[in-house]
């Protein structure tokens, strides 16, 4: 039986095979772990190893050129060039791409030859201990535990014909346990994203539930309508998520989002809040390291195979208020005139006057609601990026600057770009995990943000 | 038209790597194993503007191990087909197992099947797509796209193409051996019109849906979808959708058509009546349900005109399948009869649990994963709002209305934690004056409680009104899947439901 090929050989001998103007190959290599419960025990779990080969041929040169992509998961030695071929082929019938520009040059990196991250059940270990006792503590105080542990390196190994090698290693692990008293009438939810799950605290999270179901003790039934509404961290954070994933520029530009300006082009240099707002994303931000250059696997409107290798840094999406990029593969920064500003796969927010942290803002309210988190996000109109959706597992009735009971749930719609404008008091920022978006933009930092008038549209008789 | 099962899929060594592991896992004291290999085909094609805008053309193989060993599940799996490591994921498969053991005091046990013995099932279509040049496809989203561009008043078009060729073999220690292949395509068109005044823009989409049907659902050759009309009405309806006035917000007596109303099922009865929801096991992640296990037979969910149906047999239906990821042989069940919910979606070890308060110890063939390396979770069946008999057509549906809104083609959704609360818009709305359209709305949204929209259900049309949607990605789980599924409904209608004007939700 022969070695399975690591995946720089595959990179390298596909590159070998190319009879193409030009090709980029990406080996992506998975190693994940995780554990679900469910009523204080656990119902799944699973530890999984999966590859993908993508393999990208381009036909031609320049701005004239067509790319054709083929992606595989298993791959022996002997499946790759035909692989190969069958991306020419379809470079071949795709004709030209809008997005062709020339390949990057470079070199290779210094870690190319490392092995890929791993994760395996094991990386449990330290931390199962602590969710069987909580799991014993929920069924001794009448407290039933829901939840997800999963861990996950994916390596990525890409290589082009002008000659650049590059790898990269995304660990990622994220917990989210969701606690119910036992008559199932009242709920809470903690969540936490980070590198090493041994950064998760699971008697501190427990305790957090434990604190949050008591605030439930008391119920409070209010109606639809306005309210001064603090949204924590990771509400902020799904929300704004939203608002970054619609920042194409070639949508805007095409008058289609509500970044495009009335008449002709974007709103980019225009005020979008008078609040000193930053938005932005960082490859290098400590704890939310990701990728530093361009990995893509399929060109779209925010994104192009073309532009693989590019160097990625800090971009200031929002600057102090003001729309200052939106995101430009090079082909659509040439069409607009304005520097490439790529995607990056982290986001933070920091808004300059803020101070303290979640209690800090909920001690300003005199009566409003403090959400848990946001759920179903979806677009109603994308005019205005109006959203509705719905807080989940615990709306807090604050009363002079405390916590006093549990109000119902309720619908909300609600424009994240209207509501940047609104934000009366905030926190500094802190990494947190997007309920609704988490599992795939996980790497965000955001505030908790305090709005005098968030539109709850309806109730919801969810508990 | 009979196919053969792919012979570059057959080719694979799934029954040498089948016998390695299950071989392994009951040496290792599993007292229950089986043993998923899957192949997964996929491409999308995106046009913008008649030209070629993104491409994908994926495979996805691999196979995993699934234990119940000492009554606690362990699962594991790999992308390298060898013996040697279908032992180690065998292996894998049971150490994870024994982690889980200390976390889960109680033992699964799993609903007894009739054993299959190597039984194929293949999907119904006529011409596997990826036996098309994709130069031909190209062509044909490109022409399409074109035809659109050229009418007046459209700014851009989107072409969408997805396909899928999706095999599974499956074993299990009990001697049951699938072997099974099913085709699904997806294509749609969206045109865009802006105001370039007022920067006011719109859209229009086609409002044909997925299907496990072939290529010739593409092109239009079997007659399923007249992609030729419903794309030279696309300029025309968007004019005047741009052109419309703004809805007053309030109560209105709604008439939906099917395109719109498979989602509202898909939501607020397809997710409802999942039984691991309704026992808690999707909390952390897509919900809960309000129509729990002990309000079985008694649950008034809706009016008496509701009969409501879950399959996995539908002929090109996207959830339709010869047998489930736990070999269960696919079945057909009532979920709502007369308006009382009656029937949930179950898979094995969740069958035996329940088979008391169920009335039954079989599953109903509901266990679906989305890929090799996915463990299988209960996902959803085709789920079908049944018509009546002899039923009234949309033009009768639409007489009995005074004052109300037909709504057509679906666009946005959202549904509360628990299936009560939801929000849909549409394609398009059109206003119902004495009985008649008086034509389109803007801004429109339908907000209700499912039991009590349900409730407000006057009448369903007669099978001529009876029409299939779905979606290939609806999603469920941690990790995340996504599963394909199918609902057919037909024309109904509803009195004195929430009108939202979305204009004035967002504070314009």
């Amino acid at each position: 039986m022969t070695r399975p090929m690591t995946p720089q050989e595959i990179v390298e001998r596909c590159l070998e095979l190319s009879r193409s103007d030009g090709m980029i190959v990406l080996v992506d290599e998975t190693s994940s772990a995780n554990l679900r419960w469910a009523n204080n025990t656990l119902t799944t779990n699973g530890v999984m190893q999966a590859r993908k080969v993508t393999v990208i041929a381009i036909a031609g040169a320049g701005t004239g050129a067509s790319s054709g992509i083929v992606g595989r998961s298993a791959v022996a030695a002997d499946d790759l060039e035909p692989l190969v071929r069958l991306a020419e082929r379809a470079a071949r019938d795709n004709g030209p791409a809008e997005d062709a520009q020339p390949l990057l040059d470079g070199d290779a990196a210094t870690n190319w030859s490392d092995e890929p991250g791993q994760t395996s059940a094991g990386t449990f270990k330290g931390i199962a201990p602590a969710l069987g006792e909580t799991f014993t503590r929920g069924r001794v105080d009448g407290r039933v535990l829901y939840g997800y542990l999963e861990h996950q390196v994916e390596t990525t190994y890409a290589g082009s014909s002008t000659g650049w090698r590059f790898r990269h290693e995304q660990p990622a692990g994220s917990i989210g346990i969701t606690a119910k008293s036992a008559d199932r009438t009242r709920s809470a939810w903690v969540g936490q994203a980070a590198p090493d799950v041994a950064e998760f605290d699971v008697s501190a999270l427990d305790a957090e539930l434990v604190r949050r179901l008591a605030w439930a003790e008391r119920t409070v039934d209010l109606p639809a309508g306005r309210y001064d509404t603090v949204l924590p961290p990771s509400a902020v954070a799904d929300l704004m998520i939203y608002a970054y994933w619609t920042m194409g520029a070639r949508d805007a530009n095409d008058g289609r989002t509500v970044y495009a300006k009335a008449g002709d082009g974007t709103r980019v240099g225009e005020k979008l809040s008078s609040r000193p707002v930053t938005l932005w994303s960082d490859p290098a931000a400590p704890g939310l390291e990701c990728a530093p250059v361009a990995l893509a696997h399929a060109s779209s409107g925010e994104q192009s195979v073309f532009d693989n290798g590019y160097p990625l840094q800090r971009t200031d999406w929002i600057k102090d208020g003001t729309l200052a990029a939106l995101i430009q593969t090079r082909h659509t920064a040439r069409r607009t005139g304005l520097t490439p500003t790529l995607g990056v796969m982290n986001l933070g927010m920091d808004i300059a006057d803020s101070r303290g942290g979640l209690d800090d803002v909920v001690a300003g309210v005199e009566r409003g609601l403090l959400l848990t988190c946001l759920w179903y996000i979806r677009e109603v109109d994308p005019q205005t990026l109006l959203l509705t959706g719905l807080t989940r597992d615990g709306v807090y009735l604050v009363e002079n600057g405390e916590v006093t009971g549990a109000v119902n749930n309720f619908r909300f719609n609600e424009s994240p770009v209207s509501l940047l404008d609104r934000i009366s008091q905030a926190s500094v920022s802190a990494p947190t995990l997007g309920r609704e978006f988490g599992d795939y933009f996980p790497r965000t930092s955001m505030p908790a943000v305090r709005i005098p008038d968030f539109n709850m549209s309806s109730v919801s008789q969810a508990s | 038209m009979a196919h053969d099962l792919d012979p570059a899929f057959m080719a694979l060594p799934m029954r040498q790597l089948a016998d390695a592991a299950l071989h392994h896992a009951r040496g290792l004291g599993a007292e229950h194993a089986d043993f998923r290999l899957e192949r997964i085909r996929s491409q999308g094609l995106t046009l913008r503007d008649g030209n070629l805008d993104t491409s994908r053309d994926g495979e996805d193989v691999g196979f995993s191990v699934r234990v119940l060993h000492e009554g606690t599940w362990g699962f594991a799996a790999s992308v390298d087909l060898t013996a040697d490591e279908a032992v180690n994921v065998a292996q894998r498969a049971v150490e994870m197992a024994k982690v889980a053991r200390d976390l889960s005091p109680d033992r699964v046990e799993i609903a007894a099947e009739p054993v299959h013995a190597d039984v194929t099932w293949i999907s119904a279509y006529a011409v596997d797509p990826f036996t098309i040049p994709d130069a031909d496809k190209i062509q044909l989203l490109a022409e399409r796209s074109r035809r659109v561009l050229a009418m007046a008043g459209v700014d851009h078009v989107t072409a969408q193409l997805d396909q899928v060729l999706e095999n599974k073999f499956y074993a299990d220690t009990a001697g049951t051996v699938t072997t099974q292949q099913r085709v699904r395509v997806q294509q749609f068109f969206e045109a865009l019109a802006v105001d370039a005044t007022s920067g006011r823009f719109d859209t229009m989409s086609t409002l044909g849906a997925p299907a496990g049907r072939g290529w010739e659902y593409v092109t239009g050759a079997d007659g399923v979808v007249d992609w030729d009309t419903d794309l030279d009405e696309l300029g025309p309806l968007l004019a005047e959708k741009l052109a419309a006035p703004s809805v007053e917000p309030g109560r209105y007596d709604l008439v939906i058509h099917p395109s719109n109303l498979w989602l509202t099922i898909h939501e607020s009865i397809g997710h409802a009546t999942e039984l691991d929801r309704a026992l808690g096991y999707e909390a952390n992640y897509a919900g809960t349900s309000f129509a729990t296990l002990d309000k079985l037979g008694t649950l008034r969910y809706g009016s008496p005109a509701m009969q409501v149906t879950g399959d996995r047999t539908t002929p090109h239906g996207l959830a339709t399948i010869g047998y489930d990821d736990e070999g269960v042989q696919a079945q057909r069940w009532d979920i709502v009869r007369d308006g009382v919910l009656v029937g949930y979606q179950l898979d094995r070890a969740m069958a035996r649990a329940n088979s008391a308060e169920l009335g039954t110890s079989r599953s109903n063939g509901c266990a679906f994963a989305d890929s090799p390396g996915h463990v299988p979770v209960q996902r959803m069946a085709n789920v079908s709002l049944q018509p009546a008999e002899a039923g009234p057509s949309i033009d009768e549906l639409i007489s009995r209305v005074d004052d109300g809104i037909y709504v057509v083609g679906n666009k946005s959704w959202s549904i509360d934690m628990q299936r009560y609360n939801f929000q849909f818009t549409g394609q398009r709305f059109y206003r119902i004056k004495d009985g008649e359209l008086d034509g389109q709305l803007r801004d429109v949204a339908y907000q209700a409680t499912t039991t009590d929209f349900w409730g407000s259900l006057e009448a369903v049309g007669g099978p001529q009104t009876y029409v299939v949607g779905g979606a290939f990605n609806c999603g469920k789980a941690q990790p995340g899947q996504i599963a394909p599924v199918s609902h057919g409904c037909p024309a109904a209608l509803f009195r004195d439901i929430n009108i939202l004007n979305t204009g004035q939700e967002g504070g314009q």
